[in-house]
């Protein structure tokens, strides 16, 4: 067992985990923060993508302590109180989801994508960008109309800062 | 995955010390292979010391004709590197095609260089550039360092500190990706030294791991162009052969890529 200390959408924490522990495991069980799902459990899928310092990552193919000192958020640190991220209000929008398993995933990943890409992002990019997500339901179609509206509304708000 | 102790190093000595107090000691890096096949329960280390978040282990240097990549450097680091894309493109190149863009953050060239893949991406590059392999206590020759399948010169406890690799007057990389697994179903790295030597590297091809091409390399000394390759025929014998492609597939593969790769050299 070790402590591992981290932030969690800004939050700092303490957690006591067995150091075989995966980040995904802690934030879902010791955190309760369900929203990053694990899909394929073999790094492939991407339904277990946060940000940890900033950048999208498997939290599955990461162990917690590796995590210790890190910045991680997850898809419940997005909005702002009632008011959802640009990303989110895209995917709600464009309708980017059918079972909506893959899409906190999704969301993870398509924000770092925009930061990535910022204003020159176009469809080739995304769907090429996407491949560490697989959606299931093959909504593709939906999800990057989604993520193409999200980067323009996020240079928008990005410019009113 | 079966109860494994995690260490953070707090340096390559720390790492090396703590290495050798464990049962059965893994070092992790980006964990991109080691944490999947510890998950499966393929591999059961006593002790994992983990090197990525060494800061004498990260970062890029440029000088004169010589690139050199520290080992824990991501492979998105890699790709997006002004001085690389600028002295190497195709390394720069080859990096951004690694895996997936979630992978690419935390995949390193140390950790697939020791892992030593047979359908990675790096060792391509490091034998067709003949770059040269640091460790905390040698420098290894790319032509010394491959030893056939996830097999490698280094000792047990040995840690990759480094890659240097010279900088070629030319060189492309090009793959067919295995569309699921992004590994290379088959990939050639082609380069022209500045001092007109041609090595040419395949990855994904053979049951021995990386190889140099040398019916490619011949052609390519007589005319560096894709359509010298028209005429060459890649023996099959030795070649990985499985439900993804046969051998003789992958051979023809080995000599469209190099093709691809020339083009992509210029």
């Amino acid at each position: 067992m070790s402590t591992v200390k981290l932030t969690v959408n800004g939050k700092a924490v303490s957690v006591d985990v067995e150091d075989r522990t995966l980040l995904v495991h802690l934030l879902r069980e010791n955190l309760n923060l369900t929203g990053t799902h694990v899909g394929c459990d073999t790094s492939q899928c991407g339904a277990c993508v946060v940000h940890v310092d900033g950048r999208a990552v498997k939290s599955c193919t990461m162990l917690a302590g590796q995590a210790a000192g890190s910045n991680v958020t997850t898809i419940e640190g997005l909005a702002k109180g009632d008011e959802l991220h640009p990303m989110q209000a895209a995917f709600r929008d464009n309708h980017g989801l059918q079972c909506g398993y893959c899409t906190p995933g999704m969301i993870m990943s398509a924000v770092d994508i925009v930061h990535r890409h910022g204003g020159k992002l176009d469809e080739e990019t995304v769907r090429q960008e996407l491949e560490g997500n697989i959606c299931r339901c093959t909504g593709y179609h939906n999800i990057v109309k989604a993520v193409l509206d999200a980067a323009g509304r996020m240079k928008v708000a990005q410019a009113a800062e | 995955m079966y109860e494994t102790n995690y260490h953070r190093a707090s340096s390559v000595a720390d790492a090396a010390a703590t290495f050798a107090k464990g049962a059965e000691s893994k070092f992790l890096a980006g964990g991109q292979t080691l944490l999947p096949v510890m998950k499966q329960r393929l591999a059961a280390p006593s002790d994992v010391i983990d090197l990525s978040k060494l800061q004498e282990l990260i970062g890029i240097e440029v000088s004169g004709d010589t690139v050199t990549i520290k080992a824990a450097t991501p492979h998105y680091d890699v790709a997006q590197s002004d001085a690389v894309q600028k002295a190497i493109p195709a390394l720069a190149n080859l990096a951004s095609m690694i895996g997936d863009p979630a992978v690419r953050y935390r995949g390193t060239i140390g950790g697939s260089l020791a892992n030593n893949d047979p359908a990675a991406d790096y060792p391509a590059a490091v034998l067709a550039l003949g770059a040269t392999v640091k460790t905390n206590t040698r420098s290894i020759a790319a032509e010394d360092f491959f030893k056939g399948l996830f097999t490698t010169a280094l000792e047990d406890g040995e840690i990759i500190t480094a890659v240097s690799f010279p900088v070629p007057a030319k060189a492309g990389y090009a793959k067919m990706r295995h569309p699921a697994s992004r590994f290379a179903l088959t990939g050639v790295f082609v380069a022209k030294t500045k001092s007109g030597d041609v090595r040419v590297a395949a990855t994904g091809a053979s049951q021995s791991g990386v190889m140099r091409v040398a019916p490619i390399e011949q052609a390519l000394k007589a005319n560096w162009a894709a359509s010298a390759l028209d005429s060459v025929t890649i023996p099959a014998s030795g070649l990985l052969a499985d439900i993804h492609g046969s051998a003789d597939y992958r051979a023809n593969l080995v000599k469209v890529m190099g093709q691809r790769a020339v083009t992509a050299a210029g």
